[in-house]
Formats: C-alpha cells, sequence, structure tokens
C-alpha cells in the first residue's frame, strides 16, 4: 500500500519499509528544539532522569526568543538555566540575544531543517518546517529531555489529509489568508492527530514564506504536522544554507488519506479570524470597520521579508492612525537587517510604527505590545484565544501582514484592496 | 472525587496563560491552572477530583506546563471526548492518566461522582450508575504511563540512566 509524505519520512527514521497509519514506532531525531520557556523545564526532567550527556550537540538548538530580552527577573532566571545548560554540553546552534531570532523563522535561515529529516520542537509551531518536505512536529519538554539524551522518540503515525491547492493567489492574498481559510473551513480540530499534505498545481507559485506561515499554522487545525512537497523554490531557498546530505519524499500515487480538501486559490479573499479561536474566520470585507486599538506585525507565523514588504507597501508614505499602536517585529537578526537596506524598517517608523527586535513578545501576551482591558488588536500572529495578549477581556483579530498594515492605516479593521484603491498588486 | 466539567477546546492559555509561564515551578503553576476560564478551580480542588471536558483538550501551545500544573492540584484524571495531541502526548510523557470518552463525557455532569479503571478504561458514573469504557491505551503508551513517565520508561529500558 503507498504512503504519504509524512508515514515515508517516518518509516525512514525507525528503520521500517513500512509504516501504517496509527502505528506506535520510535524513530531517530535530526533536530530537538526547544526555547526559553521550554527549555527549563526539559533541563530540570533532564538532570532528574540522571542523564549526563546529549546524544549529539549539533542536533540540538536552543533559541531564546520568548521572553527575551528579558523582560522581568523570572525570565531573566530562565535565560540564565538555558544559557548554563549549552555550555555545559556546547551546545552548537545556541541563539542568544543578539543573534537570536523567533525560532521558526531562525531554524531554516540557519539551515538546521531540511527536506527528509524528523524534527521536534518544544514548541508547538515547530511544524513549520514540514514547508521545507520535513516532518515537524511540537512536543512537550519532557519529549525533548528525552531527544536530547537518546536522539529518539516515540511517534504515533499520522492518518492525513489531502489539500489540493489550484489557481493563483489575488492580490493582498497570502499563504496567511490560505491557513485561515483552510482552519475555517476544517474547524480548529478539523486535523486532529493528523499531518495536512499539501498537493496541486497552486502550490507553484506559492514562495517559500507563504509556505512557511501555512505550515505553522497547522497545529491550528490540531494537526499533528503540515508538509509540502519539494520542488523548485525550495532547492533555491535550500541554497547556500544547507549543505548536508539530504533526500526529498513524494507521496505515492495510492497514498490513503482520511479526506481531501480542494482550495481554489484564485477565489480566496484577505481573510482574518475574530475572537476567539482561529476557526472563526471572515472575509475581512465582512467585518471591515470592527474598532481596534493595536496592531501587531510579527511572529513565527508572518516575520519574514514577505510579510514585512506587503506590510511596508500599505504603510509606505501613510500615517498609523491615532487611535492606533502599530507594532512591528521582524522575526530575525537577518530579516532586520535586510528589511532595513530596502527601506522598509525606514518606512515603518515614518508612518508611526514602533520596531521592535526580535522575539515573540506580544503573540503570547509575553511583553513588547500587552492588551489593556477591553482592548481589541489585529495581529499577523497565530492565536486569539481568551487572554492570550491580555486580560480575559482583551481580544485579537488574526489577519495577513497587508490586512494588519491597512487596519494600523484606517484605524479599524480594513481590507488592504479598499485602502490601496484596486488590485495594484 | 468531584467532577468539574468544561466544553469544547479548553486551550493551554486558559489552563495556564503565558504571564505565569516565567515561574516553572509546580506548586505556582498549580495556584493559577484554569485561572482564565474557572477563576475559582484552583481554591476549590480537591486531591481525588476529576477534569471532564468537551472535544480538543489542551489545544494549542505546547507548554507542558499545563499537564504538570494539574497534576500538582491532585487531580486525578482528565476524561475528554478528544484531546489535542501536545496535550495528550505531554501527560502520557508525566505518567498523568487521561482517557479519551465522547460517551462518558456526555453521561457526566458537573458534580457527579465518577470512578475509574484504567487498566480496562472503565469509567463509572456513581451518582447515576451508568458505566462507560473508554479505548485502553495501546501497551506501549500504558508502560509508560504505568512507569511514572517517559523518562521513567527510558530507565526501565536501559536508555536512561
Amino acid at each position: 500500500m503507498g504512503m504519504t509524505m509524512t508515514q515515508k519520512i517516518l518509516a525512514r527514521g525507525a528503520g521500517l519499509e513500512y509504516v501504517a497509519p496509527g502505528q506506535l514506532i520510535e524513530a531517530k531525531l535530526n533536530l530537538v528544539l526547544g526555547n526559553d520557556i521550554t527549555t527549563p523545564v526539559a533541563i530540570s526532567e533532564f538532570d532528574r532522569a540522571g542523564f549526563t550527556t546529549v546524544f549529539d550537540r549539533e542536533k540540538i538548538s536552543i533559541v531564546l526568543d520568548h521572553y527575551t530580552p528579558c523582560k522581568d527577573i523570572k525570565a531573566a532566571q530562565l535565560c540564565a538555566l538555558a544559557r548554563e545548560f549549552a555550555r555545559r554540553f556546547s551546545i552548537t546552534h545556541f541563539y542568544d540575544v543578539g543573534d537570536m531570532g523567533v525560532e521558526h523563522a531562525l531554524i531554516p535561515e540557519k539551515g538546521l531543517a531540511a527536506p527528509g529529516e524528523i524534527i521536534i520542537g518544544a514548541d508547538s509551531h515547530t511544524c513549520t518546517y514540514g514547508a521545507l518536505g520535513a516532518f515537524s512536529t511540537g512536543v512537550g519538554s519532557t519529549d525533548m529531555a528525552a531527544g536530547m539524551a537518546t536522539g529518539l522518540l516515540w511517534f504515533k503515525v499520522p492518518a492525513a489529509i489531502k489539500v489540493i491547492l489550484t489557481g493563483n493567489l489575488r492580490p493582498y492574498v497570502s499563504g496567511k489568508d490560505v491557513i485561515l481559510h483552510l482552519i475555517g473551513r476544517i474547524g480548529v480540530d478539523g486535523a486532529l492527530y493528523r499531518s495536512l499534505e499539501f498537493a496541486g498545481d497552486g502550490i507553484t507559485q506559492l514562495t517559500m514564506d507563504d509556505r512557511f506561515t501555512i505550515c505553522n499554522m497547522a497545529i491550528e487545525a490540531g494537526a499533528k504536522n503540515g508538509i509540502f512537497p519539494v520542488d523548485e523554490h525550495t532547492l533555491e531557498y535550500l541554497k547556500g544554507k544547507v549543505d548536508r546530505h539530504w533526500k526529498a519524499y513524494s507521496a505515492d500515487d495510492d497514498a490513503q488519506y482520511d479526506s481531501e480538501v480542494v482550495i481554489d486559490l484564485s477565489t480566496l479573499c484577505p481573510t482574518v479570524s475574530l475572537p476567539h479561536l482561529p476557526s472563526n474566520t471572515r472575509t475581512v470585507d465582512e467585518v471591515a470597520g470592527m474598532e481596534i486599538q493595536q496592531v501587531v506585525i510579527g511572529s513565527c507565523t508572518n516575520g519574514r521579508l514577505k510579510d514585512l514588504r506587503e506590510a511596508a507597501a500599505v504603510l509606505r508614505g501613510r500615517r498609523v492612525a491615532e487611535n492606533v499602536r502599530c507594532i512591528v517585529i521582524p522575526a530575525t537578526q537577518k530579516i532586520y537587517l535586510d528589511a532595513m537596506e530596502e527601506g522598509l524598517i525606514a518606512d515603518f517608523i515614518r508612518a508611526g510604527c514602533a520596531v521592535s527586535t526580535p522575539t515573540c513578545g506580544p503573540c503570547l501576551g509575553g511583553h513588547m505590545g500587552v492588551l489593556a482591558d477591553n482592548e481589541r488588536a489585529v495581529a499577523t500572529t497565530n492565536r486569539n484565544f481568551v487572554g492570550r495578549m491580555g486580560p480575559v477581556s482583551s481580544e485579537i483579530i488574526l489577519a495577513s501582514p497587508a490586512v494588519a498594515a491597512a487596519s494600523a492605516v484606517a484605524g479599524c479593521l480594513a481590507d488592504p484592496a479598499s485602502l490601496m484603491g484596486g488590485a495594484e498588486a | 472525587m468531584k467532577v468539574y466539567k468544561y466544553g469544547d477546546n479548553v486551550d493551554t492559555d486558559v489552563i495556564i496563560p503565558a504571564r505565569y509561564l516565567n515561574a516553572p515551578d509546580e506548586r505556582s503553576l498549580a495556584s493559577h491552572w484554569m485561572e482564565d476560564l474557572d477563576p475559582s478551580f484552583a481554591a476549590a480542588v480537591k486531591p481525588g477530583d476529576m477534569i471532564v471536558a468537551g472535544s480538543n483538550f489542551g489545544c494549542g501551545s505546547s507548554r507542558e506546563h499545563a499537564p504538570i500544573a494539574i497534576k500538582a492540584c491532585g487531580v486525578a484524571c482528565v476524561i475528554a471526548a478528544s484531546f489535542a495531541r501536545i496535550f495528550y502526548r505531554n501527560a502520557i510523557n508525566i505518567g498523568f492518566p487521561i482517557l479519551e470518552c465522547p460517551e462518558a463525557v456526555a453521561g457526566i455532569s458537573a458534580g457527579d461522582e465518577v470512578s475509574v479503571d484504567f487498566d480496562s478504561g472503565a469509567i463509572v458514573n456513581v451518582t447515576t450508575g451508568k458505566t462507560f469504557r473508554a479505548v485502553p491505551f495501546p501497551p506501549f503508551v500504558g508502560g509508560i504511563v504505568k512507569n511514572g513517565g517517559l523518562l521513567n520508561s527510558l530507565k526501565s529500558r536501559g536508555l536512561a540512566k
């Protein structure tokens, strides 16, 4: 019987010819990742279990990104623990303030994810690297501890949903709109325990940044992972970043899927998720005009260069509305520098945005833009749960960078097409 | 053994808000468990109480702080119609019992007395007399829970000291 991309990668990792959905396996890991919130818990488990060595210091990455630059004393203590551990085991890919970025933008940029690899991260958005044809999934801190010590982890092989993308995206529509639309259609548990396997000729025109955004939010549909086939865009992205051997896996023609979802990209409009679930989607024209106090452009979902370009295209030569605070957070130092050299940072600052060093910050209500009671934000982040960015009375509307930027200018939730006047891309 | 009952899609941000993750000791986490959904829970919960919830329990962030906090509260188990997958494996990995059983969720109300046999997956609503059966863990996963978590299980296999 045929296998999906995910099945093939897990079979390779488990040293088996074939694995079936539902089968429990133990697979070899290519990378184990953690951040400043989850790594300290993993370290305490690692030490409590009596481990004294790591399986491979070059296959572990620790990125201090959530509360950094440290927001308070407690956060600083957590970072100190992670720093000490990284030093103790000479962890090669340890990223601290100054060279860190938001982990899921940083890991691909540093060449630490490649097609066919098995990557776990103690962060739910680790599913991002499926954009490169890797199997990557979020796990907990105990998994991270076990992974760091043994280089192995148990998995249940997921069944799959095939998402067939056709057609071309229209102006002001991006990867964020694709994934919000999908989550709106199948629900926040629509892909529970399953893999989202992307296919179809619509993929060829999706940039890598769009694919990262799409896979990043696979978890928001409950998926174990999202995965794209490897094509010319992937190869171009990997050039100069990854020089080790890797292998791409494609799905068999007779691979089994639980279900299929077809999305004609040419029919999609800018889409938003209203409070308090990512599946609570509307097209922006349906809900334009909702009052807002803050806009956040950044995060592991939408803090990449293409995202900043799309936001800057809207903000350039305009001003952020008086009643709105707009915070822009490039996801990595490289993205920040590239954006600066392209003039995007100047566009943001001239428009009245606050621009920050890379951090997850406001996405999880950590720092750098926490909301007050009854405030509402439009954010390019990934979750709009109750209390995610502030008190339980605050609200988050999830949107693309173009919609977020248009909303900052309009002073309320806004459609970039109406602000920019038609179909200019 | 009181049952606390919640709806669908209880996410890890309401289970343990990120503002408390900078102090990950289990007592501190337990004191804030469910604070944004049910502010009275942490003070009221007694050892042996159970959580019964709808579908996709524990969705969102991978924070293991969520099952760590509930275990530290003394809660005996969570019965849900379904679990988000990272919460599911985190609970197993720390040796905290969870049961997936939509029928039991439909047949148990807040405040009911419930008893559970983890080996067979039998869930008895003592208040109503009804019995439900959750699918027990596969042996490999059940072994992790019985050993008190993944790292203890690795020790018993000689993969950890």
